[in-house]
């Protein structure tokens, strides 16, 4: 049996696995049938490539630091967790990786943590990293025990006699269950208790100090027992609950903002039996007919990340200074390694307000044409544009300057008609308002077409 | 040149057609509609600031022996009471809080307070209670259930915080109103602009950007047309913060249809040699604020305003051992207005003797009813709908 896919369906399953596909990238597996697209894709993510920075000039003894080295190290903790930022975002323009960078950042998110630390941010983005496909029990229990989450949810402080419920509260909230899901503050308390004595060492390794730790009877989700923090982790694993949650969330990142409840009923519940597989669940999501519905194409609101990402890997984007990267993710509200809070970014209408909007709608334009978005249809004088193509970068261009490559992008289109291009570089439906607009455009020009489609709303959803 | 003959000569004498055809139906308020239309002023100090080294319990002894260091000495602050004094930088707001213009709130806070920068915001922004995650701000929710137009909550600033962030309505961001202006100015965007309707009716995410970007260009159109109506001539400081004030004196004076306006200064996280960089903080806070009431006083607009000054948590009472202060709890609220009904020093002093098992104050006014009080005494709406539930108001305002 050979179902293919369309061209839409692929870009589809592409913008949702990934950050969009390139023309070439398209020529490619046009010809491929659904289950070998899907497997190509895998085979693609197989490997984990940890991100790497050397933090050899970090191996200080704080404590032994005068104030200005002091002060000196914390500039140097804040460049290093930038430099993290700047190769993540290379990484994911570069990489044949996408499906591990889109489920790690969508497990970084899950698991949100914000520190100025990057001896042990780096360590638990690549744990992340390298479970992102794999098994989400064994990233829990990983996760759990890193430096990065005890530090963050304050385990460190957590000590038989006086415990601090912050990750135990946040376990079950927002990594298991889901709010107000099964647990009582009573279940929160007691597993509190289980979790006293994690810590870590100077060298950033996990320990477990016993003198810390409560070994007295707890009661968590009506079982009794002796409990430590591993057995918590177990406990709250073999909740059908944790299944529905996670895969809940994964549905909304992946298909659609609203949830369809039959389709993740049935999900979550082959996702508890596989043992939390997500490489499985992926495959039932990917393989689905529904996945490809009308529906589920082309409504989700692109991140940040997935803007940035998507028109770097079309037009391969050079910035002039990782400064422009930081700028513009900041104006976008959208910063790697810097979530709001612990319960990470909530996607969705969130990205878009008035003062990230017209940021994302001109950034197509920013990259490709200095900042000129020229379609001022009623001035068809050809001298006009060429003196708005030379002009140097103004407004945000000049903050951003960032510059894309023609040439990445062009020589692989099949065709440059005006359908086939709408066709590939937007996932909706037009609006009557757009198709008003593009039809009413006298633009010839590939490139300036092109600048235009970017900058339509349209663009916007994926 | 005073506001109302500028607009007796220039706008009204030439009647409403100088507003672009798309501004029809949301024009600014005339003079006479001005006066009396309330407006309130949020300031947020993020970081959590030192409630107790702003507005100090000077003869409390155990103020003095757990802060050996931290602690302000007698002649360093500005007397309010015999038990209680300014900070020195705070000196602009002293010389309000002569003029009875000035209300201290103290011990405001919530149960099971939250340490945490980031949730403890939240819980703030949204009127949370510890226990509850929200996604939609207070004022997000005001505009939501009161408003026609997102311009009619403000934030100075470079990004909309969660405050003003509603289910069907978020207020507008904007630092620079030409800059707004001048990126929704493309032709490109204004042919969408002009022919986009029915998409805006829509409820899924392509009507939803479609909206915000239709609210975005006439928005940025309307602010940046009515502030140009008055550019205020008071001195203000020059930082950041000051600028901030002075484009929301700018918005008020010139008539804007906007009843909220919100800034924040930021900095106040002082775990480490807190002493200089508080001080520091607060002057640049209390400068900016004195140049603000200054300018809406000249221009008869104080009497309408209320500006609200909060913090995300206080601090530890004891000091810690880098000369800084740890993350706290309950904290002093601000409320400064030319029509407060009670001035001065609304309720009892912090109990230094009767702390937490942090070593933390315990709360005693639930800062949502600070909220409630505004919405419902000061901006006359029902603050029930906003704020999920009945608080006690206040009788400040």
């Amino acid at each position: 049996m050979v179902a293919s896919l369309t061209d839409k369906q692929i870009q589809h399953l592409y913008w949702r696995a990934g950050f969009g596909i390139t023309p070439k990238e398209l020529k490619k597996v046009q010809s491929y049938s659904k289950k070998k697209l899907i497997d190509h894709l895998f085979e693609q993510s197989n490997a984990v490539k940890p991100l790497y920075v050397d933090l050899g000039i970090l191996k200080k003894n704080p404590e032994q630091l005068t104030k200005d080295e002091k002060k000196e190290f914390r500039k140097l903790q804040n460049q290093k967790v930038l430099e993290m930022n700047t190769l993540w975002f290379q990484q994911m323009q570069k990489t044949e990786g996408i499906l591990r960078e889109k489920m790690t950042l969508f497990f970084q998110n899950h698991f949100s943590v914000r520190l100025r630390m990057p001896q042990i941010m780096l360590h638990f983005h690549n744990t992340i990293r390298k479970h992102a496909l794999g098994n989400f029990g064994e990233m829990l229990m990983e996760v759990s025990k890193s430096p990065a989450m005890i530090r963050y949810l304050n385990n460190r402080q957590n000590r038989k006699g006086s415990p601090n419920e912050n990750f135990a509260r946040e376990v079950m909230e927002l990594f298991t269950l889901g709010r107000d899901n099964k647990y009582t503050e009573t279940d929160i308390k007691e597993a509190a208790r289980a979790f006293t004595g994690w810590d870590f060492d100077k060298q950033f390794e996990f320990v477990f100090r016993k003198n810390r730790h409560d070994t007295g009877v707890k009661t968590v989700l009506g079982k009794t027992g002796n409990f430590n923090g591993e057995d918590i982790i177990t406990i709250l694993l073999k909740e059908q609950q944790t299944a529905n949650y996670i895969t809940e969330k994964i549905y909304r990142f992946i298909v659609n903002d609203s949830p369809d409840p039959k389709n993740i009923k049935t999900l979550a519940k082959a996702f508890y039996e596989s043992n939390y597989d997500i490489e499985s669940l992926l495959r039932d999501i990917f393989m689905s007919k529904w996945f490809y519905d009308q529906k589920n194409i082309g409504v989700k609101i692109k991140s940040p990340v997935d803007l940035i990402t998507g028109l770097g890997r079309q037009f391969n984007t050079t910035y002039e200074k990782p400064k422009a990267l930081f700028f513009i993710q900041r104006k976008l509200n959208q910063m790697l390694f810097y979530p709001p809070n612990v319960a990470g970014w909530p996607g969705g209408r969130y990205w878009v307000d008035s003062s990230t909007l017209m940021i994302r709608l001109k950034l197509g334009s920013i990259i490709l044409n200095n900042g000129v978005i020229d379609i001022d249809i009623k001035d068809d004088m050809p001298e006009n544009r060429m003196i708005q193509k030379k002009s140097k970068k103004t407004g945000l261009a000049k903050r951003i300057r960032a510059t894309g490559d023609w040439n990445a992008f062009l020589p692989h289109l099949n065709n440059t008609n005006k359908k086939d291009l709408v066709d590939f570089l937007i996932q909706p439906q037009l609006s009557e308002t757009a198709q008003k607009i593009i039809a009413a455009s006298k633009n010839d020009n590939t490139q300036e077409f092109i600048v235009e489609l970017l900058s339509l709303p349209e663009y916007q959803l994926c | 040149m005073k506001r109302r003959d500028f607009l007796k000569q220039s706008v009204f004498a030439s009647g409403i057609t100088l507003v672009p055809s798309f501004l029809k139906g949301m024009e600014f308020l005339t003079p006479e509609q001005l006066s009396g239309y309330r407006n309130v002023i949020i300031i947020q100090l993020s970081g959590g600031n030192d409630g107790l080294n702003s507005i100090i319990p000077i003869s409390n002894d155990i103020y003095h022996s757990v802060r050996p260091v931290l602690a302000k000495k007698k002649e360093e602050t500005l007397k309010i009471t015999d038990d209680l004094a300014f900070n020195d930088s705070l000196k602009p707001i002293k010389s309000l809080y002569d003029k009875g213009e000035v209300c201290i709130v103290n011990n405001v806070g919530y149960p099971n307070p939250n340490r945490s920068h980031f949730r403890s915001t939240d819980i703030w922004q949204t009127a949370s209670g510890s226990d509850q995650y929200l996604t939609t701000g207070w004022i997000g929710r005001y505009l939501d259930a009161n408003c026609q137009n997102p311009y009619e909550a403000i934030e100075v600033d470079k990004a909309l915080s969660l405050t003003l962030k509603g289910k069907k309505m978020n207020g507008i961001a904007v630092s620079n109103p030409n800059l707004l202006y001048q990126s929704t100015r493309e032709p490109f965007f204004k042919d969408i602009a002009v022919n986009a309707q029915k998409e805006m009716l829509d409820e899924d995410n392509q009507g939803y950007l479609y909206k915000t970007m239709l609210e975005t260009y006439s928005s940025a159109s309307y602010i940046y047309e009515t502030s140009k109506i008055y550019t205020t001539n008071t001195e203000y400081p020059n930082t950041a913060f000051g600028n901030n004030l002075k484009g929301i004196a700018n918005f008020i004076i010139s008539g804007l249809k906007s009843r909220v306006f919100y800034s924040s200064l930021g900095g106040f996280d002082s775990h480490v040699n807190q002493m200089n960089t508080q001080d520091r903080l607060l002057k640049i806070y209390a400068e900016g604020i004195g140049a603000l009431v200054e300018d809406l006083k000249k221009n008869n607009r104080f009497k309408d305003t209320l500006i609200l000054t909060f913090s995300e948590f206080g601090r530890r009472v004891k000091q810690n051992a880098s000369r800084g202060t740890d993350h706290g709890t309950a904290n002093n609220v601000l409320l400064i207005g030319g029509s407060l009904k009670k001035q001065g020093v609304y309720n009892e002093l912090p109990n230094l003797a009767d702390l937490d098992k942090s070593g933390d104050l315990k709360y005693t006014v639930d800062f949502r009813s600070i909220y409630a009080t505004i919405l419902g005494n000061w901006l006359q709406v029902n603050d029930k709908t906003v704020l999920n539930n009945n608080f006690k108001k206040l009788d400040f305002i």
